[in-house]
């Protein structure tokens, strides 16, 4: 793996290992599947705890996912931790029929989602993945912007006991949500106030558009920044209102612009509240580069996304 | 989306007299000695083979092929060895049965109300608008189904995970899956029997309805799976080769005592068992009889 971008701030995936082994610890339902990923997913410090709660099936997705269904049908919690792509990508079937459809209580952990494996290039990078899970029955989205989300997040699944698909970062996010905000499915936080222009962002994106609304500032534009980790189902309040009180949405998000946040927050808009939008984010696969360039070459920089909210502004 | 009241929608629950029947004859087959067992699940065998019949011919869809391949293997489970209560479908100490080739709903549904986790009566709702009994099964909606099946390759990763858990929590109860032969074409079957005996899942039977059969052909001129003993064994199973017709064999093999390794069992069987004109026809497998047709289905199956 190549060295970490420039960017400081902390790896969610070590919020993941320690609230995991946390919740394990009174919670005796609790399992971790995963697929030979014990490092990627840094279970070391599980196995350790829970040995016997660890099941690691090998290099097999497809049977990963069903055997978390399996043991959901025992009465256990699973947490499914593989590396997005190949859990999304490779056992889409049984995220469907035996986890969604079925209704299991199965929280399937997405780790180093979007393009955190950089320079290894689009066959690891997860950028489909908020498409294709957003279109699954009545699977809860979920997309942490920052360590302390990540664990009201996940203490939030295992209560909620259905279906969820929660994105676990690997590229460092600095903190970026209120102390004890918590989570809750369905709704957004209102991290900055502005009645300009918003910005709409999830993950890794979102301290980006906080960085994006300070820029605005010397242009004199006051920018609304808000972070939808509830992609599925999208506050539709929040934004509601916010497309009300500001001249126009953007959304912000480390996946493809095609059926992720930006198509919801549209499907959304272009019904209840038609809204002049940018939807940034990847619009094809990577070529080679760290995840700071790939931000960079797709234009997902604080100064890309206040140029986009600029010229929004301008026009309406 | 219509809100509209359809009688078929209303829910399933489990039926006292069905339920009563059943623990009668459940009962009836515990006393009974080893020779005595065969005749007293042909006989209910048979009833429900006409039950899948009249339920085809009544939603007019249907798979009736593998639902008669798979007939006798169902009963030998229901009606003789899983621990099951009926009237209970959640009860946590229960052994967990998956039908993973799920587009044999008629055959499980059939049996599952000769058991009592829901009315017979309601087998005429299959397939209508709002029916809780869908062409495939849903464990929401049809008690006494653990998982969603319908897409092929998922009951097997499903029962590997019932049967770890069950190993990992200490528990007794044991799992069983019925595949299609068609249907281990699909590779995550091969994933979850080399987890299954990575795990020695001993309280684990994989039973293949093997009819050599798939949707357009057979199996060995499709994609065949020959030499298919050899390859679970190869994956670490204990393998059984039967008769999947005699309920003696089914009835060895499947009531023995788990041993330390998860056990396949490759049911030698016969696509449309027990109707002469659908026997060995590579297009019954969803062809629907005609009303004559299915009439003279029931009369040979009463014979």
């Amino acid at each position: 793996m190549s060295k970490e971008d420039s960017s400081t701030g902390f790896d969610c995936r070590q919020a993941f290992a320690e609230e995991l082994a946390t919740l394990a610890q009174s919670d005796s339902r609790i399992v971790a599947v995963c697929n030979d990923s014990v490092g990627s997913s840094n279970l070391g410090a599980f196995r350790k705890a829970f040995p016997d709660r660890l099941v690691n099936v090998g290099i097999a997705e497809q049977n990963m996912v069903g055997v978390a269904a399996g043991m959901a049908n025992a009465g256990l919690r699973p947490f499914v931790c593989a590396a997005a792509p190949f859990l999304t990508g490779r056992a889409l079937e049984q995220i469907k029929a035996d986890v969604v459809y079925s209704d299991f209580p199965i929280v399937l952990c997405g780790m180093s989602p979007g393009v955190a494996y950089g320079e290894l290039g689009p066959t690891h990078h997860s950028i489909e993945d908020l498409a294709w899970t957003r279109a699954i029955g009545d699977l809860a989205v979920i997309v942490p912007a920052d360590r302390g989300e990540t664990r009201s997040a996940m203490r939030w699944a295992v209560n909620a006991g259905r279906p969820c698909y929660l994105r676990i970062g690997r590229t460092k996010v600095p903190d970026v949500m209120p102390e004890g905000r918590g989570f809750e499915l369905g709704r957004a936080t209102v991290l900055r106030q502005g009645n300009d222009v918003t910005l709409v962002a999830i993950g890794t994106m979102v301290s980006r558009a906080l960085a994006a609304a300070e820029q605005l500032v010397g242009d004199g534009i006051n920018a609304r920044v808000i972070n939808a980790a509830s992609v599925q189902p999208i506050d539709e309040q929040t934004i509601l209102a916010a497309a009300r009180e500001t001249r126009g949405v953007v959304t912000i998000e480390e996946a493809m612009v095609r059926g992720g946040l930006g198509s919801a927050v549209a499907e959304l808009l272009s019904q209840r509240h038609p809204t002049p939008m940018r939807i940034m984010g990847f619009t094809d696969f990577a070529p080679t580069g760290n995840a700071s360039f790939l931000f960079s070459y797709f234009g997902l920089t604080p100064a890309d996304i206040a140029k986009n909210a600029g010229e929004l502004v301008r026009a309406h | 989306m219509h809100t509209q009241q359809h009688a078929a929608s209303t829910p399933l629950v489990s039926d006292l007299a069905a339920l009563a029947l059943w623990r009668i004859r459940r009962e009836g087959f515990e006393a009974a000695t080893p020779q005595q067992r065969s005749p007293l699940l042909r006989s209910r065998a048979n009833n429900i083979r006409r039950q899948v019949i009249a339920t085809i011919d009544k939603a007019g869809l249907g798979h009736v092929g593998g639902d008669l391949s798979v007939t006798d293997i169902l009963v030998t489970l229901f009606e003789g060895l899983l621990r099951i209560d009926p009237a209970q479908p959640a009860w946590e100490q229960r052994d967990r049965f998956i039908l993973s080739k799920g587009h044999c709903a008629v055959a499980l549904y059939s049996v599952l109300a000769s058991c009592g986790y829901f009315s017979p009566a309601r087998l005429a709702d299959f397939a209508a608008p709002l029916s809780p009994l869908n062409g495939h099964p849903n464990r929401r909606k049809v008690p006494g189904v653990e998982t969603n099946t319908g897409p092929l390759g998922h009951g097997l990763p499903v029962g590997v995970g019932c049967a770890t858990a069950a190993q990992i929590m200490g528990q007794q109860w044991r799992t069983f899956v019925v595949l299609g032969d068609g249907e281990l074409q699909e590779g995550s079957n091969w994933e979850a029997a080399m987890y299954a005996a990575q795990r020695r899942l001993g309280r684990l039977t994989a039973i293949v309805d093997r009819n050599r059969l798939q949707q357009g052909a057979s199996t060995a001129d499709t994609n065949d799976l020959e030499p298919l003993s050899d390859k679970w064994t190869a994956f670490g199973w204990e393998t059984h080769v039967i008769d999947g017709h005699s309920f003696d064999a089914l009835l060895d093999v499947l009531g023995r005592a788990p041993g330390d390794k998860p056990r396949a069992v490759i049911a030698n069987t016969i696509k449309g068992k027990g109707v002469s004109f659908m026997e060995n026809g590579v297009e019954w497998h969803h062809k629907v009889p005609s009303a004559a047709q299915a009439d003279a289905a029931i009369k040979e199956l009463a014979a």
